[in-house]
C-alpha cells in the first residue's frame, strides 16, 4: 500500500488497489458492530478469496464485529466493507446483528458496575 | 418479544460525542482498551497530482483515526465505544455511527458550553437516547447539573451529570448512567407500542 503524508489530514492511503478500484459494494451498508461469521462453505463459482479475505475468514470463525475485523487487519473500514461484501455475496460469511433487549441492557449495567 | 437464545452473541454501540478537545478520547481510554481503527474520507479533486492509480479517476482517501474502545461484559456480550469526530468535516460519519446505537454520551465543557449544541441537536433529531456529561476541567468554574440543563434547554428526562473523564470510576458512572437511560427509553417505547 502506498502512503503519503498530507500534513493537514494525516496519512493518505490508496487502499483501493486491494479492492480493484471499487468504492461501492454490497458491503456498504454494514454496520460497525454487525457480527461476521464464516459459514465454512467452500468458495465456488470461480471466486477466489484474496489474501486479505483469507485473513478475514480465519479471523471470523467465531462471530466478530466489522469494527474488530478492520482493527485486527489494520485496514480502513471502507476497504473492509468491500472485502466483506464480496465474501457475503459468495456465501462465505454470514452477517447478523442482534438487537438489545431489556435483559441484555440490565446485564450490561451490572457488568459495568463490576468493572 | 423476540426469541433470544442466550448464546447468541450481542454487540452494542455507544457513541462519545462533544466538541473539539472536550475529552472524548480520554473518556474512551479511561474505561476501555483503545484499539486502532481507521475509516476514510474520499477527497474529491483535492488530491490532484498524488493519485495516479489506474482506473480510480482521481480519487484519494484520507484515513481518519477513530476513537474505538471495547468492553467485554462476558463472552458473547461486548460494548463498543466510538468517539465521534469533533470536526465538522467529519459529519458524514455521524449517520453511520449513530445507526442502531444504544445511546450517546455528549461531553460538555462549561467554558465552551455551546460546542455541544450540534451533538445535542443531532441526537434529539435522530431519537438516539443521550445523556450530557459535564467534564470538569481544572480551573473551570463549577456549575451544578441543573444550571447546565437549563443553559442547554434539555428535556427534563435527559440525565445530566458532572464527571472527570480521566478517572475510570467517573467514566464508569457516565456509561452506567447512559445505559440506565437507554433501558428506560426502551422500556417506555415497548409499553407504548
Ligand atoms: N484538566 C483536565 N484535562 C482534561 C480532562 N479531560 C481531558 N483533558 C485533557 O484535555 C485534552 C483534550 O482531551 P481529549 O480526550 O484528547 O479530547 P477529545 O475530545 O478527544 O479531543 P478531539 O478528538 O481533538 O476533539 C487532553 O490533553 C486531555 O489530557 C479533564 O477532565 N481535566
Ligand atoms: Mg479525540
Amino acid at each position: 500500500m502506498t502512503r503519503w503524508m498530507d500534513e493537514e489530514a494525516g496519512p493518505v492511503v490508496r487502499p483501493y488497489a486491494l479492492i480493484g478500484g471499487r468504492t461501492r459494494s454490497s458491503g456498504d451498508a454494514l454496520d460497525l458492530v454487525a457480527l461476521v461469521t464464516a459459514t465454512g462453505a467452500a468458495p465456488s463459482g470461480g471466486f477466489v478469496p484474496g489474501p486479505e479475505q483469507e485473513r478475514i475468514l480465519t479471523l471470523v470463525t467465531g462471530a466478530t464485529s466489522v469494527a474488530d475485523v478492520a482493527s485486527e487487519l489494520d485496514l480502513p473500514l471502507g476497504v473492509v466493507r468491500v472485502l466483506l461484501g464480496d465474501l457475503q455475496d459468495h456465501g462465505l460469511i454470514s452477517i447478523g446483528r442482534a438487537s438489545a433487549s431489556e435483559r441484555i441492557l440490565k446485564e450490561v449495567i451490572n457488568g459495568l458496575r463490576a468493572l | 418479544m423476540d426469541f433470544e437464545p442466550s448464546d447468541e452473541p450481542v454487540a452494542l454501540k455507544i457513541l462519545i460525542a462533544g466538541g473539539f478537545g472536550v475529552g472524548k478520547t480520554t473518556l474512551v481510554g479511561a474505561i476501555s482498551e483503545i484499539r486502532p481503527l481507521r475509516t476514510e474520507e474520499v477527497l474529491s479533486d483535492r488530491g490532484i497530482g498524488i493519485d495516479d492509480v489506474e482506473g480510480v479517476e482521481g480519487k484519494t482517501t484520507t484515513t481518519v483515526a477513530m476513537d474505538f474502545g471495547r468492553i467485554t461484559i462476558r463472552e458473547g456480550l461486548v460494548v463498543y465505544l466510538f468517539g465521534t469526530p469533533g470536526q465538522e468535516r467529519f459529519w458524514f460519519m455521524w449517520d453511520e455511527l449513530s445507526y442502531g446505537a444504544l445511546g450517546a454520551v455528549v461531553l460538555a465543557d462549561t467554558r465552551r458550553l455551546t460546542d455541544c449544541f450540534p451533538s445535542i441537536d443531532y441526537f434529539e433529531q435522530r431519537g438516539t437516547p443521550f445523556i450530557v456529561a459535564v467534564n470538569c476541567f481544572d480551573g473551570a468554574d463549577r456549575y451544578d447539573a441543573e444550571d447546565v440543563r437549563s443553559a442547554l434547554d434539555l428535556d427534563p428526562d435527559v440525565p445530566v451529570l458532572l464527571c472527570d473523564v480521566r478517572r475510570r470510576a467517573s467514566a464508569k458512572t457516565v456509561l452506567i448512567t447512559l445505559v440506565e437511560h437507554s433501558l428506560k427509553v426502551l422500556t417506555a417505547s415497548q409499553s407504548s407500542s
